[in-house]
């Protein structure tokens, strides 16, 4: 297998971040987490921008991931994290895969509002279910990772190491898929779906699969982000959240896999320090820096990277 | 020679308007049909039924004996009848190079429901050039294709319809929108790649010029009947012919 210059990057990085665990300050460890996390989440966003799709309703997939991830440890109490992260996987997967048989036959405003509609209608089940702990949600707490229990220092290690593996691992499959045959029908589709179709490919076959790829990714980076936070509530598929995913894509951009990862990076960065600094201005600090990006970087963040192609 | 396609009593209407009225066609493998007709006599309502986007109101079109009327444009396109538009439809935001390899990827990732004639026999990479080269579109091969001259467009459209190696190639109105002196060069282009990969053609012209250098064969299209269908030079030369589709095609 000959591997392109991302998929280099990829492996380089993931090394690098391994190596660099013990050096991180915990401030540190932990924006990259929750980088991470939104990262995997914008991954899949960024699949579904590719095909033309915008999802208003993300946080569905997000909160669910985290949610199959809770359930792991509180209904079956086995609180091993490969194995909640797997949960949350298999769940994301199976709903999309159905709801995605309805969504696969809508565009444009109409696929972004139904996507919102799911992902209300679960906040409002969520809300409703008091042995799921209601508005408040949940504490969750992973003991040990493929079996092996781990406790404090080893704890942290562990979590943020689980964090970076399937995060750079989604990006790295995601990445050689949209360099695939049928990976590169994401773009074509975008620009002309009667083509696609006079070419002899299914459109909607396609946009399914993308959907149900884009939601795995969602509950993968919602089940690492209950890990890593050890709470979860209603509120990962209130509709906030999911405009959250919306901006941080856009932010970024789709140009690369490294794009939703650097812009959610870059993303929690301004969010922290502006929520820091400047507490209750600190939303209008992100407007500000969306606005710049729109207006000077219509590719989002990932443009000021990119060499210009020869014309 | 044998027939490939064969359409049987097509009637299509919309609304009070009939675009198709009792069309009776069967085209031998290897020839080059030119259908012919003022504007709205029904010739693109024709492509589009045989292409599976429109579906008629009553007949049928067999393709090498089999009953297509009822498939989808993807599964006609998989057993081999592959079209070009009015208006290119082109991957807008690619490149050249890039609008081809989607078609390429589509056939080299292709099940066993596609038809054999469609499988590919080189790398993806060698099928692209080799239709850059055929179509003459090398020089263009870096540059987005939304932003191509209306005569390169053409020629891109026809190229992303040959892509998947139809057995049929349907081509609606491939010389409009190009100048006068590059049609025949963009003609011949396509002919000779039509040849080469032994494909029938059905082509819809204006220029009867065009159509008298190609074809084997003509259809006269008027108010959704064929009036005329033969030899090119008995057609052009028929009473009626004359004058519903060559008076009012200037
Ligand atoms: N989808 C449609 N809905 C309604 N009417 C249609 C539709 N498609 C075609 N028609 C009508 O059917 C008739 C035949 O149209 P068609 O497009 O087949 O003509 P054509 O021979 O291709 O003409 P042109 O040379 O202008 O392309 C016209 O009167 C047209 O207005
Ligand atoms: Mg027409």
């Amino acid at each position: 297998m000959k591997l392109d210059r991302t998929s280099i990057a990829i492996v380089v990085i993931t090394v690098a971040l391994l190596a660099a665990a013990p050096a991180l300050p915990r401030w540190a460890m932990s924006l990259l987490n929750v980088s991470l996390c939104y990262g995997t989440v914008v991954l899949g966003m960024m699949l579904l921008m590719r095909t033309g799709l915008v999802s208003f309703g993300h946080g569905l997939y997000y909160c669910l991931g985290a949610y199959a991830a809770g359930t792991v440890d509180q209904m079956l109490k086995i609180p091993d994290m490969a194995l909640m992260v797997l949960a949350g996987a298999a769940a994301t997967g199976i709903v999309a895969a159905i709801l995605g048989l309805l969504l696969a036959r809508y565009r444009d405003i109409f696929f972004a509002m139904l996507s919102l509609a799911f992902s209300m209608i679960l906040y409002g089940l969520l809300v409703k279910s008091s042995a799921l702990g209601s508005t408040d949600g949940f504490n969750i707490s992973a003991k040990s990772i493929f079996g092996i229990a781990v406790v404090d220092n080893a704890h942290r290690y562990a979590t943020f190491g689980i964090t970076v593996v399937l995060t750079m691992l989604s990006a790295f499959l995601l990445n050689r898929y949209l360099r695939s045959h049928r990976g590169r029908l994401a773009e074509a589709i975008r620009d002309n779906e009667l083509r696609v179709e006079y070419m002899g490919a299914s459109v909607r076959t396609t946009i399914h699969l993308h959907y149900v790829i884009s939601a795995v990714l969602a509950g993968i980076g919602g089940a690492l982000m209950a890990i890593n936070i050890g709470h979860i509530d209603p509120e990962m598929t209130y509709w906030p959240q999911s405009g959250e995913f919306v901006f941080i894509a856009i932010l970024s951009g789709t140009g690369n896999v490294f794009a939703p990862i650097g812009g959610a990076l870059v993303f929690e960065t301004i969010r922290s320090f502006a929520y820091e600094y400047s507490p209750n201005t600190w939303q209008m600090v992100l407007g500000i820096t969306m606005l710049i990006v729109m207006i000077f970087l219509p590719g989002g963040l990932w443009s000021l990277l990119q060499r210009r192609k020869p014309a | 020679m044998a027939t490939i396609l064969h359409a049987k009593g097509l009637n299509k209407s919309f609304g009070a308007v009939t675009a198709a009225n009792d069309i009776n066609v069967a085209v031998e493998q290897d020839s080059v049909v030119g259908l012919i007709g003022s504007n709205g006599a029904g010739k693109t309502t024709f492509i589009n039924m045989v292409t599976g986007y429109l579906k008629p109101t009553t007949g049928s079109i067999h393709f090498e004996g089999r009953d297509i009327t009822s498939l989808k444009p993807r599964q006609i396109t998989q057993l081999g009848i592959c079209r070009s538009f009015q208006i290119p439809q082109l991957y807008n935001t690619m490149t050249v190079a890039e609008n081809l390899m989607v078609g390429v990827g589509i056939v080299a990732s292709s099940g066993a429901r596609w038809a054999k004639s469609n499988r590919l026999d080189v790398a993806p990479e060698q099928a692209v050039e080799a239709m850059l080269e055929q179509f003459g579109l090398g020089d263009y091969r870096n540059r987005q294709s939304g932003l191509l001259p209306e005569g390169t467009r053409k020629l891109l459209d026809i190229a992303m319809a040959m892509v998947v190696r139809p057995r049929i190639l349907l081509l609606d109105e491939p010389t409009s929108g190009v100048s006068a002196d590059e049609k025949f060069v963009l003609m011949d282009r396509v002919m000779a790649a039509v040849r080469e990969g032994k494909v029938t053609v059905l082509f819809v012209e204006h220029d009867m010029e065009v159509v008298e250098r190609y074809t084997h064969r003509i259809l006269a299209f008027y108010e959704g009947r064929i009036i005329a269908d033969g030899e090119p030079a008995k057609v052009l030369d028929d009473v009626e012919v004359r004058k519903y589709v060559i008076g009012e095609a200037h």
